[in-house]
């Protein structure tokens, strides 16, 4: 992995232009921060440098010195410092810069090299591209476009490797298609710690493989695919489903734990066809679990909830409910729902003069990406100041309350009570008004149901376990039959007898800066795409049951994590 | 403006009996009376179609009646007014002599109602799986009789000639392997 940068700055000159940039910096990094392209295959900015590929060749030069005296040899001709160019190209990922380094990207030896490599590149590569997952992403087209020399001049016969491989449950790898750039066998070793990947045979029969007997089935197994950067490493739940030029692109929270991660959403016409991750150095770098890209199965599973009444019949019977009950309403909000939703939640609470719950989910962390609580936004809770306290793996006051009478209606939203811990007889004892995207027991025992959407289908915020308050972004439009969480709660509130809240995120911002001083000084629509730090330190004493995972380590020694 | 004053030249005597004019006009209409004819009794007869014709869009197979078609889906990216619809799919290993190709459409459908019959999906397949060809008349009643699918594409398309044999050769090669 690269050196972490020091603060210490080196000025190089690339390509004529002078730029400081941190020492340890190498030249395709330097040469990015000028707006200079270097094409490279196996250099990837979070994997150790292996130099292999050829591609990023440069030239480049030092300032000459006297070798006696030390003193610096100036050209007549310019009446600058003469340059040293070193008569071979030399790979930019490997080389840091130095002071004074002078680097050409754009002369006759590069260029001559780019259209060398290029060629031996694709020499034995087959003729996919029509049947290739990866045609439109891939930098082999793009870099064959844009240094190569543009036609072929191999006449022989190209090698034949294994086409259909299957690596594991999710990854098939064509061996034709490889180039031997190694990320897939770096990214397995030194990121998901599961070195199951390697080369056999050598020269042009060096074949990509699994360890014999095992498979790569780890949960970041998908990682290989994305950083893989021809299509021999293709998903096996997106292959053949559309190609990359027909989808949308839309930044969206993975919602699968509280570490956040920033993903990609890639949808054509309202379906979903597979998630990415998004780069973000401080939350998940370049990397996503396996287990995140399902998630858009929700989106059209088979158990999503459709309204059969209009929302305004749906909203009097849970007015009705409401007024029938008064002072014996508890509400089960979600660490699930957006921040806006938890906005809401507490002013229903409010609304209702009602006690609120939140119920914990609690896994075991993976030290990477997916960390112990499951939940994508405790936080958002504590901040919004739903929550005072952290929230318990099940309902046992609820429910003991419900045995004692004290509470006759409950308003859950996207949690399952039942498997939250209340039994089917103290679910028949209350009347439940459930807003959810999915059927369940609970939406079965409810008296008033309001279909909701997933997190694919409204934008909000989340706020993760570093307290960064993150965007997520609508990637599809709403299911027929489902509304908006944030309308539902709105009309809810007003329903209660609250304050009349706006429903559109623009609006309703305004109204949250307003009245929680931690987001005083937001707004939606300024939130960085890469989040926004809150400050921890009123929360530093609350026993959080996140372990260590990237770019995190708990403030405290985390409690023991019970598997769930 | 200036004002040109035309001089009507009065008619001679001949003209005035309109005999000449009558009998130049009796003269063209006898003529195409006798000469071969120039209209077609369309639809019994069909026009002959000249080479380069843009009709209706269509897939072809192979001489050896495969799809040609791996669904690339650049068709349905170039089309102008988007009237192709491919839904990609996987070919099942078990077709031992398709496997190798990987990829099909599992359903084909163009809007004829779109159709501009512009020909930038035969320009851009790089299968040379879809052609223009001479069929020129489409008609139904619905507007669903106006799309064609997959089974009538290849129906109005046939089989063309094949200069390249691509996935033969690949096939080849793979029998062949490596020379180890």
């Amino acid at each position: 992995m690269i050196a972490p940068a020091k603060p210490d700055l080196v000025t190089v000159n690339i390509d004529g232009q002078e730029i400081a940039v941190p020492k340890g910096t190498n030249v395709i990094e330097a040469a990015r921060l000028v707006n200079v392209d270097v094409p490279h295959y196996c250099y990837h900015p979070k994997l150790s440098v292996v130099g292999n590929c050829r591609m990023c060749l440069i030239e480049m030069g030092m300032p000459a010195v006297d070798p006696a005296t030390k003193a610096p040899i100036m050209d007549p001709a310019t009446g600058k410092q003469k340059i040293n160019w070193i008569p071979r190209p030399q790979i930019g990922c490997g080389t840091n810069v130095s002071p004074g380094l002078h680097v050409k990207t754009i002369s006759p030896m590069v260029k001559d090299a780019r259209e060398g490599v290029m060629e031996f590149l694709l020499i034995n590569h087959p003729l996919d591209c029509p049947i290739c997952d990866q045609a439109g992403e891939c930098k082999l087209q793009e870099q064959a476009t844009g240094y190569g020399r543009g036609y072929s001049r191999f006449v022989e016969q190209k090698n034949v490797k294994p086409k259909r491989t299957q690596l594991g449950p999710r990854v098939t790898l064509d061996d034709e298609r490889c180039i031997l750039c190694s990320r897939c066998i770096r990214f397995s070793k030194e990121i998901a710690k599961d070195d199951v990947l390697g080369f056999v045979d050598r020269g042009s029969y060096s074949t990509l493989t699994c360890y014999p007997g095992k498979k790569l089935e780890n949960n970041y197994s998908l990682n290989t695919v994305d950083i893989c950067p021809v299509g021999a490493l293709t998903s096996t739940d997106f292959r053949f489903k559309m190609r990359v030029w027909f989808l949308k692109q839309t930044n969206v929270i993975d919602t699968e734990s509280s570490v956040g991660a920033n993903t990609v959403v890639w949808s054509r016409e309202g379906t979903i066809y597979r998630i990415t991750p998004r780069r973000n150095d401080e939350v998940n770098d370049t990397w996503l679990a396996d287990s995140a890209r399902v998630l858009y199965k929700a989106v059209k599973a088979a158990d999503r909830l459709a309204a059969t009444e209009t929302i305004e019949a749906l909203v009097a019977r849970a007015a009705a409910l409401f007024k029938s009950t008064p002072g014996a309403i508890a509400i089960v909000g979600s660490a699930r729902s957006t921040v806006e939703e938890q906005f809401f939640t507490r002013h229903l609470a409010t609304a209702l003069k009602a006690s609120a719950h939140l119920v914990s989910r609690v896994g075991q962390g993976d030290k990477l990406l997916i960390s112990a609580d499951r939940n994508p936004n405790v936080r958002g809770a504590l901040v919004t100041g739903l929550i005072k306290t952290l929230p318990a793996q099940q309902l046992t006051d609820l429910a003991a309350q419900i045995d004692a009478g004290k509470i006759k209606a409950v308003v859950a939203i996207n949690e399952d009570l039942a498997a939250a811990g209340l039994t089917a007889a103290q679910l028949a004892k209350v009347s439940i008004v459930y807003l959810g995207a999915h059927a369940n027991a609970t939406s079965a025992a409810a008296k008033v149901v309001f279909p909701t959407l997933t997190v694919f289908e409204k934008s909000g915020t989340f706020v993760n376990q570093q307290f960064r308050i993150q965007k997520t972004l609508k990637a599809v439009p709403a299911a027929a039959g489902a509304t908006d969480d944030l309308v539902v709660l709105a009309q809810l509130v007003a329903a209660a007898g609250g304050a009349a809240l706006p429903a559109e995120l623009g609006s309703l911002w305004k109204v949250i800066a307003a009245e929680v001083p931690a987001l005083a000084t937001m707004t939606f629509a300024n939130l960085p795409e890469t989040g926004l730090v809150l400050d921890a330190t009123p929360y530093a004493a609350l026993p959080f049951v996140e372990g260590e995972t990237l770019h995190y380590k708990p403030a405290q020694p985390a409690v023991a994590a019970a598997t769930a | 403006m200036a004002v040109i004053t035309v001089e009507r030249k009065p008619l001679t005597f001949l003209e005035r009996t309109y005999l000449p004019q009558i009998a130049g006009g009796l003269k063209t209409t006898f003529k195409h009376l006798i000469a071969p004819k120039k209209t077609l009794e369309y639809p019994e007869q069909r026009p002959a179609i000249p080479v380069g014709y843009r009709g209706v869009p269509t897939l072809v197979k192979d001489p050896n009646g495969r799809e040609k078609c791996v669904s690339c889906q650049l068709c349905e990216f170039v089309c102008p007014p988007k009237a192709i619809r491919i839904t990609p799919g996987e070919i099942p290993a078990d077709q031992a002599d398709r496997a190798h190709v990987e990829k099909g459409p599992q359903a084909f459908d163009i809007d004829m109602l779109r159709c501009i019959y512009c020909g930038l999906c035969q320009e851009v397949c790089p299968e040379e799986a879809i052609f223009l060809q001479n069929q020129f008349s489409m008609s139904g009643y619905t507007r669903a009789e106006m799309v064609n699918h997959k089974d009538r594409l290849y129906e109005l398309g046939g089989t063309l000639p094949d200069a390249h044999h691509k996935w033969d050769k690949k096939k080849t090669a793979e029998e062949h392997g490596n020379a180890h």
